[in-house]
């Protein structure tokens, strides 16, 4: 069985959880980003900006994130940015929700769609920074995209005229 | 560090004077209602002297209280009951079969309503003003010649507001339909006359107002015609069917009676507490007040921050010491937002960033000193990291 500290939010989060969202890594944004990823939420209605700074090998070099959110939402946050600073965008790209919920010694199943989120965030800064850059998009990246975004509109329309 | 405990609305501490009074029943007079000899006789006299003090605070008769296992049940049997019974006195004709309700009620009044939905019967659920009140007239509109009860509570849970139920009250009573009234968040907070309000059905709670979980009672005036939904030993006038807990009842009684001699001195009290927090806390930029200003009970504060999430919020409050509720999608199972907030007219996001700090009995001066000094301090470390601010900071 996991251990879990009762002195807050009972069995919910692991520590390593709750030690991420106690002090996130990476918050704020970056002026001249290479890259920018907005994401929202299709379950709740969160939303999540990814930055990021990339160099000329397509290493990033620096990464920032601005979420609205749950104690979920800001912990992958603030682990992918840890994930994801000084590998190339080919690496940073492998990254999966899986690997965000590693990281944090797991996490809620009703909190899964969190971690979703933040690779989401980081696909669709990569999208923008091709873009930006006149790149030609990899097949598999631009169908990740497209999804995204449908999913992006479905919140938006949920949330009309509420 | 000492905790600070701001969720009353949730649960409260038994008083120790209740512990007190319940503990004798517990190990020497701890006999069943229902027997014969002495031990039972003297748990029955108990019970009917804890029914005689509920039945004062709000001014019924004894055989007017019956006691249940939690306000959920009350509720369930409130409107079940009265549903059922209207039915099956028809004998398969036709029978009134028409339920109202406010958009407001605490979730066993909603899913109570939704299965008698599924079982034949019409609800209408009624809306409610940006301060979380309903309408009388709404009220009087919404009832037809099938309309059998309406059930709008006392205060809101969430929000604190002071619904109009002696006006709804009065129209039910002229109209021929029963009222019910759920009043687990005033009851011993609040005066209530059942009589003077026209009020035939009432839920109050123990857990509520310091006494121990797992008691509750509906308050069925004389003459109301409901049929039970436990069926078994016959205990509370055959409409609750279960051996009765006298201890707890007991315990019930004692916090009821503290309640009436503390109720005008404490909700004072409580009010400058509240008003006091709510001034200052409104200070936060954005922040705006959810329910009424006045017209809300002594002990609730609910407001939304801008930009930033309610279970962020309250776990960042926690983990400070502090303990407070949200009606954010993301701290409910269902991940979705408050339906009380989306009826009094919020924009999710709006409940997202939802804040409920409820106060009780033993909350101090001091420890509200200390939420308004952490708060404040918490709403800015998470507007950091929200992708909104940029927008709220132009204004
Ligand atoms: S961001 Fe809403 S549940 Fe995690």
């Amino acid at each position: 069985m996991k251990k879990n500290s009762a002195k807050t939010c009972g069995s919910l989060y692991t520590e390593k959880v709750m030690e991420t969202f106690k002090s996130p890594h990476n918050y704020g944004k970056i002026k001249d980003a290479s890259g920018i990823g907005k994401v929202g939420n299709i379950v709740c209605g969160d939303v999540m900006w990814l930055y990021i700074k990339v160099d000329k090998k397509e290493v990033i070099k620096d990464i920032k994130f601005e979420t609205f959110g749950c104690v979920a939402a800001i912990s992958t946050s603030s682990i992918i940015t840890d994930l994801v600073k000084g590998k190339t965008i080919k690496e940073a790209l492998k990254i999966t929700k899986d690997n965000v919920i590693e990281s944090l010694g797991g996490l809620p199943k009703i909190k899964y769609h969190c971690s979703v989120l933040a690779v989401d965030a980081l696909i669709e800064a990569v999208y923008d920074y091709y873009t930006k850059t006149k790149q030609v998009i990899p097949a598999d990246l631009q169908k990740k995209h497209y999804i995204i975004q449908k999913s992006k509109d479905v919140i938006e329309k949920r949330y009309e005229g509420l | 560090m000492k905790k600070i405990y701001l969720d009353y609305a949730s649960t409260t501490p038994v008083d120790k004077r209740v512990i007190k009074a319940m503990e004798p029943f517990l190990t020497k007079n701890y006999g069943n209602t229902m027997s014969l000899h002495s031990f039972g006789q003297e748990a029955k006299l108990a019970l009917e002297n804890s029914r005689q003090v509920l039945a004062d605070l709000i001014n019924a008769k004894p055989n007017e209280i019956i006691f249940t296992g939690s306000a959920t049940e009350s509720n369930n049997q409130a409107l079940k009951g009265v549903a059922l019974r209207e039915r099956s006195e028809s004998k398969g004709g036709q029978y009134k079969n028409h339920i109202i309700i406010s958009a407001i009620e605490h979730a066993c009044i909603m899913e109570s309503a939704k299965w008698l939905a599924k079982n034949g019967f019409e609800i209408t659920k009624l809306p409610v003003d940006k301060y979380g009140m309903v309408n009388p007239e709404d009220v009087k509109k919404a009832i037809t010649p099938k309309t059998i009860l309406v059930s709008v509570m006392h205060t809101s849970n969430e929000i604190g507001t002071i619904e109009p139920i002696a006006e709804i009250g009065k129209i039910c009573r002229e109209k021929g339909v029963y009222f019910h009234t759920d009043a687990v968040q005033s009851f011993g907070k609040i005066a209530i006359d059942v009589k003077k309000y026209n009020i035939d059905l009432l839920t109050g709670s123990a857990h509520k107002m310091y006494g121990p979980k797992g008691i509750a009672l509906l308050y069925v005036r004389e003459g109301v015609k409901i049929e039970p939904i436990l069926h078994g030993g016959g205990q509370e006038n055959g409409l609750r069917s279960s051996t009765v807990n006298v201890p707890a009842i007991v315990g019930f009684a004692k916090a009821a009676e503290l309640c009436k001699v503390e109720m005008k001195k404490e909700g004072a009290r409580q009010i400058k507490l509240r008003d006091k927090a709510i001034k200052e806390i409104l200070k936060i930029k954005g922040t705006r007040l959810n329910g009424h200003s006045e017209n809300r009970l002594p002990n609730n504060i609910n407001v939304s921050f801008p930009y930033i999430e309610g279970e962020s919020l309250i776990i960042r409050l926690d983990l400070e010491g502090i303990a407070c509720s949200t009606g954010s999608a993301c701290s409910s199972y269902k991940l979705e937002p408050s339906y009380v907030l989306l009826a009094i007219g919020l924009k999710p996001e709006e409940a997202h960033g939802s804040l409920r700090i409820s106060l009780g009995r033993f909350t101090t001066e001091k420890e509200i000193n200390h939420l308004l000094k952490v708060l404040p301090k918490i709403v800015k470390q998470l507007e950091l990291m929200s992708p909104f601010k940029k927008k709220y900071e132009k204004e």
